[in-house]
């Protein structure tokens, strides 16, 4: 191994790298920091999409420490494209007031993403995790003005480092039954060992640190302060980008790399091992986060609270596991994550004009803005699971997989609770579009129409989310074949 | 070519989007008239030996790696449940050629129910049923809300919530089906046999799914607060194609997929459906309403549906179908007249306010109109009605007789309701006696200057009808499409029964 193909091999993460010191240097020496950052920021990202589109198909570095298989790459593209519509939005809120800075970390925060999407092998996993954390940490207290901002920070530091500590605490304990740290080695390991309380409190405390990242219930206390009171951008990215890693990681190590150690959750038959752990973090995930978000008058608490259900329900692909359970989970995670960094775009610049994001300030929004409207409903609906956007398909094709994957359908009940929970869901999206849709406008007459027209790259990369949205909705096969084929 | 339907009612909603608000209701006309005429064409042309398989007129693959396909296929009771769509839409846009607040976006949600409602009956692939199916929710919601009266927001809510409830139970009976047979194609799945285990839970769980859209009781609730509060094309529609989607699913797929799971469980279908025969009928005896006397007057005839299904011979079933489409008719010609006729020209539904202000000769056809829906309602011979709910009930008598008895003893009461409705409304006591007289008889010295008043004004305002703007010329048409329709049905039923028979005889579930 020589240093020439490990730096081919990483030639994204350079890449990623190399910008964010570029727009750092920027960032501190230009006047015109704000556009110049955001445009090598985006001019890198798209660069570093093109280098993951040249590399070889499958390549395997240090024992899994960097692995690329077609599905790493293509979700490495797909957390680079979330990157790169936060980057977009970024670029007129308040928190770019050092826009160099905040940039900077929102790109450090990509490469943790990457390392975590391209790695099957614990301590890197936990580097990329830790990597992502801090930089999330640090964008989520961005905003220097505002004391939720701090709060959100705080909390979610506080939190995310517990949550790290219980994961590494899970790793060592693993390590220590095994004796590896790469995921197929251990799978191999546990193939032959029985189910030992102690590998059972090191696999449970693995996946409390990932129930911490994707905000399932009861780990999920930090969401919704971090999304309310983050700057709009940190909490798309934490909310969008930094699941759908979340969600592939946590994939890879549940089926790859506890494999053996399956278990089951059907109905009257089940067996110990991760299905049934993850199974009730899905069920009380949609239960609470459904139940809660009915109460919310905030917009941003209130996606908060149904990211929480959203959780809930990409977890039921796992639980079901298999190729059709992964695919859906990571179809329906990479769905949720357009549709919530789009909806965050609507209300950047619902906040910008009316410098807050209540309910009150969304009303009659339709009135200003038909075109931010039209795009709000879309991805409401979506999240809702109404045909034809994608969260339909996406709902379909997870609940499907769920069904098929027990015996004798097995997880009739974990189903008929989503089911459940997203006619709840139905009711608080609804309140949504019908403040903006419904609702007089208030009689503010400082507000002009013009102030949601004045920013045409943020209405248009809203426009575009929403378009995709809906084309996800309608031929789904683009996305869904991509990833299923890309799966071993 | 029926398919169309489908392509140009979306095309015109997308095309309304976009347009100037001026040319709006013309662009809606322009696009309802189009799907009732390719509907009706269809349903004339195809010879009536076609109509009885389900026969596939579209089919490309979808997402080919789940097994969806956009697969439409047509019979003899799809295509009836498709011209009732197109008769009903076009009625809808001429009784809301008044919508001014908002017009495009009303007949951009307008159009997508319509849509959507022409997607489900001609579907042939679950998936793309069920798409469609919940495609008709949301709009549903938008519609009430902005567009309605009397406490529209929570009639729009609860409408939306119950229907996506519906929607939640369909769904898992349709993941079921798609699981265990691991098909979603409509031919394919009549075919399998599913396990009897299976069939025994699946079957209550899609019918009744299904069965919220046709307001089974007791999950009925949400249709009278939703007709009442919706506009008049929102009630036309709600009342008119919206509630048969429910039985329109119910039969096609639930019936026809669980046919033993149907036998297990047809006799409590026959109950509920008595059940909310009787019972809504004696609720409209007591609103005060017009809209809600109309609204659990659907319910009432949407249980003679229900009951039509639950005999599960031939006879029945057709009857039942007939029905959905006499009911289509009639229900949206009633709220015509509450909706457009009288409300947006008196601004009350009140049958007590309505009684004294001596309608029927202030605007002659709406009453002429309102008797004719009546009598229809009601189930005079000579109208859709009667021959669509005796073809039940003979197809009933076979399979429950007691059943038949006690909607004997419902039809009594339907009856009583709709003439309490008809007489309060239009032919008021004012109109009955000579005003004059009566004032000047009860204004004798004794009585209290308070009660002098009323009665001298009421006295006035019936010696000269309330100053009402004339019946539009839109209304006419709307109208008198709607009374042809019921009284042609009525007087030869056999038009559509000989083509809805075959189709039914085809299904799997026939003793």
């Amino acid at each position: 191994m020589n240093y020439l193909e490990l730096l081919k091999l990483a030639s994204p993460e350079a890449i990623v790298v190399i910008t964010a010191l570029a727009v750092l240097v920027v960032g501190l020496t230009s006047d015109r920091a704000v556009i110049l950052c955001s445009f090598i920021a985006a001019l890198g990202l798209a660069l570093t999409v093109g280098a993951v589109l040249m590399l070889p198909h499958n390549a395997t570095l240090f024992g899994g420490m960097l692995v690329i298989t077609p599905l790493n790459s293509l979700f490495k593209i797909i957390c680079i494209a979330l990157a790169f519509f936060t980057v977009l939005l970024a670029r007129s809120d308040r928190a770019s007031r050092n826009p160099g800075e905040y940039l900077a970390m929102l790109l450090l925060a990509t490469i943790g993403l990457m390392l975590l999407v391209g790695s099957e092998e614990f301590l890197m996993i936990f580097i990329g995790l830790e990597l992502l954390g801090l930089s999330l940490y640090v964008m989520a207290a961005f905003d220097k003005t505002d004391l939720r901002s701090a709060e959100a920070g705080l909390k979610y530091f506080l939190f995310g480092s517990t949550a790290s500590a219980f994961t590494l605490f899970g790793i060592s304990l693993i390590y220590g039954m095994s004796g590896t740290t790469g995921l197929a080695a251990i799978s191999e390991k546990l193939a032959t060992a029985s189910v030992q309380p102690l590998l059972a409190v090191g696999i449970v405390m693995t996946l409390i640190g990932f129930a911490f990242k994707i905000a399932a219930a009861p780990f999920h206390l930090w969401a919704p302060d971090a999304y309310q009171g983050a700057p709009v951008p940190s909490g798309a990215f934490i909310a969008s980008g930094s699941k759908v890693a979340s969600f592939v990681v946590l994939g890879k190590i549940v089926l790859v790399g506890f494999a053996p150690m399956h278990g089951s959750a059907d109905w009257h038959a089940m067996v110990a091992g991760w299905s049934p752990v993850l199974a009730a973090l899905s069920a009380l995930s949609i239960l609470l986060g459904n139940l809660v978000a009915l109460a919310q008058t905030n917009v941003r608490r209130l996606l908060a609270y149904s990211a929480v259900a959203h959780a809930g329900y990409t977890l039921l692909g796992l639980v079901a596991g298999g190729r059709d359970g992964f695919s859906a989970t990571l179809f329906y995670t990479t769905v949720y994550a357009i549709t919530l960094v789009g909806a965050f775009g609507v209300v950047a610049v619902v906040r910008r004009v009316t410098g807050g994001d209540d309910f009150a300030d969304f009303s009659g929004l339709w009135m200003h803005s038909p075109l931010l409207a039209g795009c709000m409903a879309i991805f409401m609906l979506s999240l809702a699971g109404i045909p034809p956007l994608a969260g339909f398909f996406g709902k379909f094709y997870l609940f499907s997989a769920a069904l098929r994957a027990g015996t004798n359908h097995g997880l009739l009940w974990l189903v008929a609770l989503a089911l459940f929970g997203s006619l709840i869901s139905l009711y608080y999206y609804l309140i949504v579009l019908k403040v903006i849709f419904v609702d007089a406008a208030a009689a503010d007459t400082s507000l002009k129409p013009e102030s949601y027209r004045s920013d045409l790259l943020q209405r248009g990369v809203i426009t575009v989310l929403a378009a995709a949205v809906l084309v996800l909705g309608i031929m789904p096969e683009t996305l869904a074949a991509r990833i299923i084929a890309s799966l071993p | 070519m029926i398919a169309w339907t489908i392509y140009i009612t979306f095309g015109g909603a997308l095309v309304l989007l976009f347009l100037p608000r001026v040319v709006s209701r013309w662009i809606a006309l322009l696009t309802t008239v189009a799907g009732f005429a390719i509907s009706l064409i269809a349903l004339f042309q195809t010879a009536i030996v076609d109509l009885a398989d389900f026969k596939t007129i579209a089919r490309i693959p979808w997402v080919p790696m789940l097994g969806m396909e956009y697969h439409l296929a047509v019979d003899g009771i799809s295509l009836t449940m498709a011209l009732v769509t197109g008769l009903v839409a076009l009625t809808a846009v001429l009784f809301s050629w008044d919508v001014e607040h908002r017009q495009n976006e009303f007949f951009f949600w307008l159009l997508l129910v319509v849509a959507g409602s022409y997607g489900v009956f001609l579907s042939a692939d679950l998936f793309l049923l069920f798409l469609f199916y919940e495609l008709v929710i949301v709009p549903k919601y938008f519609l009430i809300a902005i567009w309605g009266s009397t406490n529209k927001e929570y009639g729009a809510m609860k409408l939306t919530l119950y229907s996506f409830f519906g929607g939640a139970l369909v769904f898992i009976g349709i993941l079921a089906i798609y699981v265990t047979a691991g098909s979603l194609d409509l031919n394919q799945l009549v075919q399998f046999q599913f396990p009897p285990q299976l069939q025994l839970w699946g079957f209550p769980v899609l019918f009744l799914g299904f069965g919220v859209l046709a307001g089974v009781w007791p999950l009925h609730t949400w249709a009278p607060t939703g007709h009442v509060a919706a506009p008049t094309a929102g009630s036309m529609l709600l009342a008119g194609i919206v509630m048969k989607l429910g039985a329109y699913g119910g039969l096609r797929v639930a019936m026809n997929l669980f046919p033993q799971g149907f036998h297990m469980w047809s006799t409590w279908i026959a109950v509920l459906a008595v059940i909310g025969i009787v019972y809504a009928a004696a609720v409209a005896l007591r609103q005060c309403d017009l809209k809600f006397v109309i609204g659990y007057s659907s319910v009432s005839h949407m249980g003679f549906v229900l009951l039509g299904l639950a005999t599960a011979n031939a006879l029945g079933v057709s009857g039942a179908v007939l029905q959905m489409f006499s009911h289509g008719v009639i229900a949206a010609l009633l709220f015509a007249v509450a909706g457009r006729m009288l409300y947006r020209r008196t601004h009350t539904r009140e049958l007590d306010a309505l009684s004294i202000m001596n309608l029927s000769r202030a605007l002659p056809f709406a009453a002429f109109t309102f008797v004719i829906a009546s009598a229809a309602s009601m189930g005079i011979p000579g109208f859709s009605g009667f021959a669509a709910e005796i073809t039940i009930l003979v197809g009933a008598w076979k399979a429950f007789p007691i059943a038949v008895w006690i909607t004997g003893a419902g039809m009594v009461l339907v009856a009583a309701f709709t003439l309490r409705a008809l007489q309060q409304s239009f032919f008021g006591e004012s109109s009955a006696t000579t005003p004059v007289g009566s004032a000047a008889l009860s204004g004798d010295a004794k009585s209290s200057s308070a009660s002098l008043t009323l009665i001298t004004s009421s006295a006035e305002r019936s010696i000269h009808p309330p100053e009402v703007a004339p019946i539009t010329l839109p209304e006419k048409w709307g109208a008198c499409l709607l009374m042809l329709t019921t009284l042609a049905v009525g007087l030869y039923p056999k038009v559509l029964l000989d083509r809805i028979q075959p189709a039914v005889e085809a299904m799997t579930f026939l003793k």
